[in-house]
């Protein structure tokens, strides 16, 4: 009896070595391409990472490398993965981090310093100081509230403009945006308005809260589900999106879009690359972001990630002068500073909106 | 002596996957915020309890879970009379389509409920949007088939001779429901009812989208304050206090299922009668109400340009607008099978062992109490954060030898764990209701143990062991919180690359994630109807 049932074990247990080592056989063929240097390069993105096959083709074409692409969630959840696994980093080099969260990854040690040579144009979304050998910038973006102008065509009423009229009786309920708790543009908005309003940022958020702003978790929520043109059946006429997204909202058959952004609402956000401190294949990680500053990838950007290359002399796609134009006069706010208030300025404003 | 060590054996493989790949990196997680600075802080661990914010969200919690609850068991028991003990053309569908919310991806019915709840919305002029009614009605879309599927099964192996006793001693129809039917469902109903409220307490996805921000639970505040304050400590206090609440809530309904003595037999199905008409209306009401966000997803994949179009399923074979996606939405499809299929495989291994140790019957109280304890240990993983468990993988499974954060394993595995419940509650009721007499009359006429388990157990089992796989198989689909954290990009799952659709801006690549996941859905409920022809009763319960 006693033998028959440790036979009936061992078989089980064997079924479930053989299941692992399967998994095993496939891990140590992974390991045998890393020990060859620099072959694979694991480049943890945030979500909204794409780009044309071709273009990344290429770059294996002219190094020999094979990038992985691992998303890793929003830019936040991106920065915070790296900060937690820093000790054994999930990837060789990073792409993604943005000016509101630069300063908690430069801090917590996460990335090692190389400064490529930077196009011209480049050199003035550059990180300030000592941070800029960190991060090189690769792209930016501006946070924008947008509109539905052929709703307020076809109601009568003038837009909105400037954030002011955003907190004004006549657009009462017509206001969506994703949270700055859960969402990058809705931290991006947040900011926007410690920017124009000071200290007195909080006044102004309880004012959208009396004129009944929507708050949702994510962009998708807020563009795709509540903005009346964002292709679900939305009822809210004023989004908080991006300076690119009007392009694509010209009809099919159309010339025009039917949206548009305002660019006095604003906030920018510049994207950068970096090195991780400890990666396996450093010179492959540095090789790409080299490529990353080439005008093939800077030119692509626009197309596959929605935002504007930092080589500023590279051409835009069709539409994109007239309808994504940026914003002149962007806000920003100071990287270290965001990084030194940001939990206070979340906490407060979730107390506002959530009260 | 011999048996003891056999079943140790057995226990030992199961409880080393659990540990590894669930204890192990829980706790990493909350180590990293028990001490963050490498000494213990428990008064940062108290401080976080004392927030005014931390009472605002147990509260929501607590209430919104306790409503929720209340209103799946009122629901749920009277559909559960319409579909297990009455019988009618097309029952099959519609126990499927009850269970179907169940295997759904979150995110899929987050945008879909979305969609019909805005102001543009199917039911837009309820104003219900951002609302706590919304995320009720979600809760009960959910698990209204878990109390269907725990009380129908229990119902259907009723003696039925009882209430016909004292329906001839005179008792009215309500008074033989109240004095003999409903006392012998409770254990059913209190066992459903700690479950829904656990899965409910701990639903992230729905709350997440359809409470915007007003509206948080435990659950997504451990995951605000862990993706996006990195506040680990806070993160940790309310993990242990989910952790303690389970631990509770599993006793609970393990003292709640004790009372329940399964019956092998099935009781005769009655054709329905005049009486039956309120319950069989009502019964139809919640499969409409199950029905209506999957009828609205379905007429949005099939728009397009404002006509009648089959565009968006053509565009599954490309990778969206603006190159969204790494691979094609089919490559997807078809990665989430083979995955589904190595998840399925791993649960069903598993979850036989942790079931047949947890159907024997122990002979003395002590191995009762540690039987007991191996079972409840294995449903932890249900009402765990997967934001804790999938930070945890990586930063616990980071080293040799477990150096999993890359292998294509680990989503597979991860899902095996959430499947492997579902595949012990399945299973061992049947192996339980099997008399020990059969196994003992086989043993002393020779048969050794395997002999028994092929020609005693198997045969009655090989049912619930088919069924138990495709439920684990149709879960593995749906599966999306674990899985966004581990799957890797270039090779992502279905519901994975329905999230980066809809995350990516678009009308195509909308349109791309409402036909993908109708296909979802469609597989889903295939595997579930086929799981349903095999008239396993325990699939679902608890």
């Amino acid at each position: 009896m006693r033998t028959r049932l440790i036979t009936a074990s061992a078989l089980l247990l064997a079924g479930a070595l053989a299941l692992t080592a399967c998994g095993s056989e496939e891990k140590k063929a992974d390991q045998k391409v890393d020990q060859k240097p620099g072959k694979t390069l694991v480049v943890a993105t945030h979500d909204s990472w794409a780009m044309d096959k071709k273009v990344m083709a290429d770059f294996t074409a002219k190094t020999g490398i094979t990038v992985k692409i691992q998303a890793q969630g929003d830019a936040g959840q991106l920065t915070n993965k790296l900060v937690l696994t820093k000790d054994e980093p999930i990837a060789d080099a990073v792409f993604g981090i943005d000016n509101t969260f630069a300063s908690r990854a430069i801090d917590e040690g996460v990335l090692s310093t190389y400064e490529p040579t930077l196009p011209a144009t480049a050199k003035q979304f550059e990180l300030q100081g000592e941070d800029a050998g960190s991060l090189t910038p690769v792209d930016y973006g501006d946070v924008c509230v947008n509109i539905d102008d052929t709703w307020f065509t076809k109601k009568g009423i003038t837009p909105p403009k400037t954030l002011d009229d955003l907190a004004s009786p006549t657009y009462k309920g017509l206001f969506v945006t994703p949270g700055a708790t859960t969402s990058s543009p809705g931290l991006a908005f947040l900011l926007t308005t410690v920017a124009a309003y000071g200290d007195d940022w909080p006044s102004y958020w309880k004012k959208l809260v009396a004129n009944d702003v929507k708050v949702d978790a994510g962009w998708t929520d807020a563009y795709t589900v509540d903005f009346t043109a964002g292709g679900g059946n939305g009822s809210k006429p004023i989004v908080l999106s991006y300076s690119s997204s009007p392009p694509f909202t010209v009809p099919k058959g159309g010339t025009e879009p039917t949206t548009s952004a305002l660019l006095d609402t604003c906030f920018r956000q510049v994207e950068y690359a970096g090195v991780l401190r400890g990666a396996k294949n450093p010179k492959g990680a540095q090789l790409f972001i080299d490529f990353m500053l080439t005008r093939e990838f800077q030119q692509a950007l626009p197309d596959n990630m929605f935002v504007y290359p930092v080589d500023t002399t590279v051409p835009l796609p069709a539409g994109w002068d007239t309808w994504a134009k940026t914003a002149t006069k962007p806000y920003t706010v100071d990287p270290a500073e965001v990084t030194e208030h940001r939990s206070d300025w979340l906490r407060e404003w979730r107390d506002i909106t959530t009260g | 002596m011999p048996r003891r060590t056999g079943a140790v054996v057995l226990a030992a493989i199961p409880l080393a996957v659990l540990v590894v790949f669930f204890l192990y990196p829980v706790a990493g997680m909350l180590d990293r915020g028990l001490r963050p600075d490498g000494h213990l802080d428990l008064g940062g661990v108290l401080d976080v309890l004392t927030r005014p914010r931390v009472h605002r969200v147990l509260w929501f919690t607590v209430w919104s879970a306790g409503l929720a609850t209340a209103l799946a068991v009122l629901l749920g028991v009277p559909v559960a009379f319409v579909l297990h003990r009455l019988r009618f053309r097309g029952q099959g569908l519609l126990r499927a389509v009850v269970v179907l919310p169940f295997v759904l991806p979150t995110v899929v019915v987050g945008v879909a409920f979305r969609q019909l709840i805005a102001q543009g919305g199917l039911l837009g002029g309820l104003d219900l949007d951002g609302t706590p009614v919304a995320i009720l009605g979600a809760l009960v879309f959910f698990n209204v088939g878990v109390v269907v599927r725990t009380v129908g099964a229990l119902w259907e192996g009723l003696d039925h001779r009882a209430e016909e006793a004292a329906a001839a001693l005179g008792a009215t129809p309500r008074q033989v429901f109240t004095t003999v039917t409903l006392p012998a469902l409770l254990p059913g109903i209190v066992s459903a009812a700690s479950v829904v409220f656990l899965f409910c307490s701990t639903a992230f996805g729905v709350v997440l989208t359809l409470g915007g921000l007003r509206y948080a639970n435990v659950e997504t505040e451990i995951y605000l304050l862990t993706t996006q304050e990195l506040d680990l400590t806070s993160a940790a206090a309310l993990s242990i206090l989910q952790l303690l609440v389970i631990t509770v809530l599993l006793a609970g309904s393990h003292r709640a299922r004790r009372g329940a003595v399964p019956h092998a037999h099935t009781a005769a199905a009655r054709r329905p009668r005049r009486g039956d008409a309120g319950l069989v209306l009502l019964t139809a009401a919640v499969v409409g109400f199950l029905l209506t966000p999957m009828v609205s997803l379905v007429v949005a994949s099939l728009r397009d340009q404002g006509g009648w179009s089959l565009q968006h399923y053509r565009d599954l074979q490309g990778d969206g607008e603006g190159n969204a996606l790494l691979v094609t939405a089919t490559t997807g499809l078809t990665h989430s099978l083979l995955v589904a299929v190595q998840a399925a495989s791993f649960a069903l291994l598993l979850g036989v062992l942790v079931a047949f140790l947890v159907s024997r019957r122990p002979r003395s109280p002590g191995a009762e109490r540690l039987r007991a304890l191996f079972d409840g240990v294995f449903m932890l993983p249900l009402g765990v954060s997967a934001v804790t468990l999938g930070f945890g993988f990586l930063i616990t499974l980071d080293r040799p030898p477990l150096d999993l954060r890359t292998s294509p394993l680990l989503v597979p595995i991860a899902q095996a764990m959430v499947a492997l419940p579902l595949v012990v509650r399945t299973v061992a009721p049947v192996l339980s209701s099997i008399d020990p007499r059969q196994r003992e009359a086989a043993a002393s006429l020779g048969a050794g143990p395997l002999r028994v388990l092929r020609d005693v157990d198997l045969p009655l089992a090989w049912r619930s062991l088919l069924a138990a796989t495709g439920f684990a198989f149709a879960v593995s689909l749906g599966e999306f919180g674990a899985t966004s954290f581990l799957a890797r990009d270039d090779h992502p799952t279905l519901p994975v690359v329905i999230f980066r659709l809809i995350s990516h801006p678009g009308e195509a690549n909308f349109g791309m994630a409402t036909a993908a996941s109708v296909v979802l859905a469609v597989a889903t409920t295939s595997v579930m109807l086929l799981v349903e022809r095999l008239r396993v009763s325990s699939v679902g319960a608890f």
